[in-house]
């Protein structure tokens, strides 16, 4: 008896179509989803102002944020005409400060982005862009560089090119050892990763103890941390800021295709998604846009890994919404992390990687206590 | 319409498909039963072009798969597949509204239409109240429903099912069912349980170690000379007012008589 009353419930199938057109109402709330990202989006663009304007202000000399717009503005849209500064603060500000506070934001938005990618990629919330031996090849062509000479064809561009090629080539490693069986999973990529990843530590350790250079050791592990201390304007920066928006650009394209692959290869390839070919393309992607990003600071731990799920939160998990507004956390956190690694210990500066990893880890461990109570 | 003509499929030597046919003819439901390993779900997984076959051909509508784009092939052809949990926390009307994702160019945002077909589809397998939890969290009822319901939601006219009453207890694997034959589209759904099939399809192939054993109505597929060699057990045809329902018993305890 119930199961006839269940079996009969619902409309005829020849209703579906004027369901649609009748039911004007329920749109589920369509126009509050798309008010409330764009709040989000809003907001965090204006945070992102502020940031820029506050931080460029901080340091040993602090220069107002009404200089420092009036400085930029200057520079930028010759308005106003006339600086009311002096030469030293235009300097600091556009000089040294400036170049620094742009590429922390290149480098936030740049990682924050590719952890999103790189945990539908693999389907693992606790992958991150460090994963895919990007990192570990990049430390290899930096220590080459800094330890042998390596890439002094670049001239005062060989530490960001060396470490540059590295990436790609830990990358390119990564890619082959994965589809040595034809199809690339998850699985596949994970592990290709961590192997290759342990391969290149241990060619840099060798590089290290190779070259016997206690001096050498000690920027080797500087530049391992992270830094942003080598910002100013010049092609590297402007190769970072055209390889980060691209990259930002293409994976907000493809965000409902992120979603897809992100549930699985079945529904991928049933949705129009194919997944192999779809994971090749993100590969390049997030390869060039770490290897870019590394290569102008170092190896800079947990914005990749924390920000997405930070942006998660926020927004929920569709990744329409989640890559701008993850490029935007990742951006204003690692510019406020540097202005917290520069004048933490004046005049001496702190490795960005320690407060990232001091902030990101415990961050973590939440995560973990988090995940654990919902999947058991 | 789908067709399939003498697809072979095989991991290394093994083959797993062995020169199978099939026939789906415009708006019939088509079930896929067999024993555990007989091949069902390889052979819906070459309908929907997710494996390629060795030998033989598939086609949707008189086209062969292989020269479908793959989004044109997810215009025509929606799958409720059987996939591993994931872990990234989609909200229920993100998962339906990926329904539409073949229906939208690369730049395209799902316009407030596509929401409205999203939330028709929701309602439709009585799901509209969930549309904001995360699907991880739903009971494993729950999420056979959003799934039927994202399929749903990409208006396709062929529709494959790989075990859609898995998890369900009886109403819902009735109610499931009841939905799949409204729906009046061409489809093939892979089901383990006889009685079920035997209700809710209009053909039946039945497959035993990667071939055809049997093919035609449930009436005549459902037999226990046919099933009884294939799945090694004893079957007792029972009819009822409300069509046959069959009952099993292990070979070996049946009576000597």
């Amino acid at each position: 008896m119930g199961l006839t009353t269940a079996v009969d419930t619902g409309p005829d199938p020849d209703d579906l179509d004027d369901d649609v057109d009748d039911d004007l109402d329920d749109d589920l709330d369509h126009a509050a989803r798309r008010r409330s990202t764009a709040l989000w989006i809003g907001g965090l663009t204006a945070g992102l102002l502020v940031t820029l304007v506050l931080a460029v202000g901080l340091g040993a000399v602090a220069i107002s944020p009404a200089t420092v717009a009036r400085i930029v503005g200057h520079h930028l849209v010759g308005w106003p005409g006339e600086v009311s500064a002096t030469s030293a603060e235009e300097s600091i500000v556009w000089r040294v400060r400036l170049p620094r506070v742009v590429l922390g934001l290149l480098v936030g938005a740049g990682l924050a982005v590719c952890g999103v990618a790189l945990q539908a990629m693999v389907r693992n919330l606790l992958a991150d862009p460090y994963l895919l031996g990007v990192t570990s090849g990049a430390s290899t062509g930096a220590a080459a560089a800094i330890l042998f000479g390596l890439g002094a064809g670049f001239g005062e561009n060989a530490l960001s090119a060396s470490a540059f090629l590295g990436a790609l080539a830990a990358s390119l490693a990564v890619f082959l050892v994965a589809r040595a069986g034809g199809r690339i999973t998850s699985l596949r990529l994970l592990m290709a990763g961590v192997a290759v990843g342990y391969a290149l530590y241990a060619a840099t350790s060798f590089l290290i103890f190779a070259a016997d250079s206690a001096e050498g050791a000690r920027s080797v592990l500087f530049w391992l941390l992270g830094s942003l201390g080598l910002a100013r304007w010049s092609v590297p920066l402007a190769v970072v800021a055209v390889v980060v928006c691209l990259s930002v650009a293409a994976l907000m394209v493809w965000g409902r295709k992120l979603d897809a692959l992100a549930v699985g290869d079945e529904t991928a390839h049933t949705l129009g998604v194919p997944p192999t070919r779809f994971r090749v393309r993100l590969l390049v992607v997030v390869a060039l846009c770490v290897g870019a990003v590394v290569a102008a600071s170092g190896g800079i731990g947990f914005i990749g890994l924390v920000i997405p799920h930070v942006a998660r939160r926020f927004v929920g998990a569709a990744h329409g919404r989640v890559i701008p507004v993850a490029a935007l956390i990742g951006a204003i956190f690692l510019v406020w992390a540097d202005v917290a690694a520069r004048t933490l210990l004046e005049p001496r500066e702190l490795p960005i990687g320690i407060i990232t990893a001091l902030v990101g880890a415990p961050f973590l461990l939440i995560l973990v206590r988090r995940f654990h109570a919902t999947s058991t | 319409m789908i067709t399939a003509d003498g697809v072979s499929f095989g991991y290394g030597r093994a083959l797993v498909l062995d020169d199978v046919g099939l026939t789906v003819e415009p708006g019939q439901v088509v079930g896929l039963i067999g024993p555990n390993g007989s091949g069902k779900t390889t052979l819906l997984r070459t309908l929907y072009a997710s494996l390629t076959p060795r030998a033989g051909l598939v086609t949707l509508d008189g086209r062969p798969l292989a020269g479908l784009e793959p989004r044109a092939l997810a215009r025509r052809l929606s799958v409720v597949a059987q996939e591993g949990a994931a872990e990234l926390p989609l909200t229920v009307a993100d998962t339906v509204l990926l329904g539409r994702s073949p229906h939208l160019a690369t730049f395209q945002r799902p316009s407030r239409q596509d929401h409205r077909i999203a939330a028709a589809a929701l309602t439709r397998v009585g799901v509209r109240h969930l549309a904001d939890r995360v699907f991880a969290g739903l009971s494993g009822g729950e999420k056979q429903r959003v799934l039927i319901a994202r399929a749903l939601a990409q208006r396709a006219d062929h529709l494959l099912l790989d075990e859609p009453t898995n998890h369900l207890d009886i109403r819902y694997q009735h109610e499931v069912l009841s939905l799949v034959r409204r729906l009046e589209v061409t489809t093939v759904v892979v089901l383990h349980d006889l009685n079920l099939a035997a209700r809710y399809c209009d053909e039946l192939v039945l497959l035993d170690g990667g071939t055809v054993a049997a093919t035609g109505t449930p009436d005549a597929v459902l037999r226990p000379e046919v099933l009884e060699p294939v799945y090694e057990i004893g079957v007792h045809r029972i009819p009822t007012d409300d069509g046959v329902q069959l009952l099993f018993r292990p070979l070996d305890e049946q009576d000597p008589t």
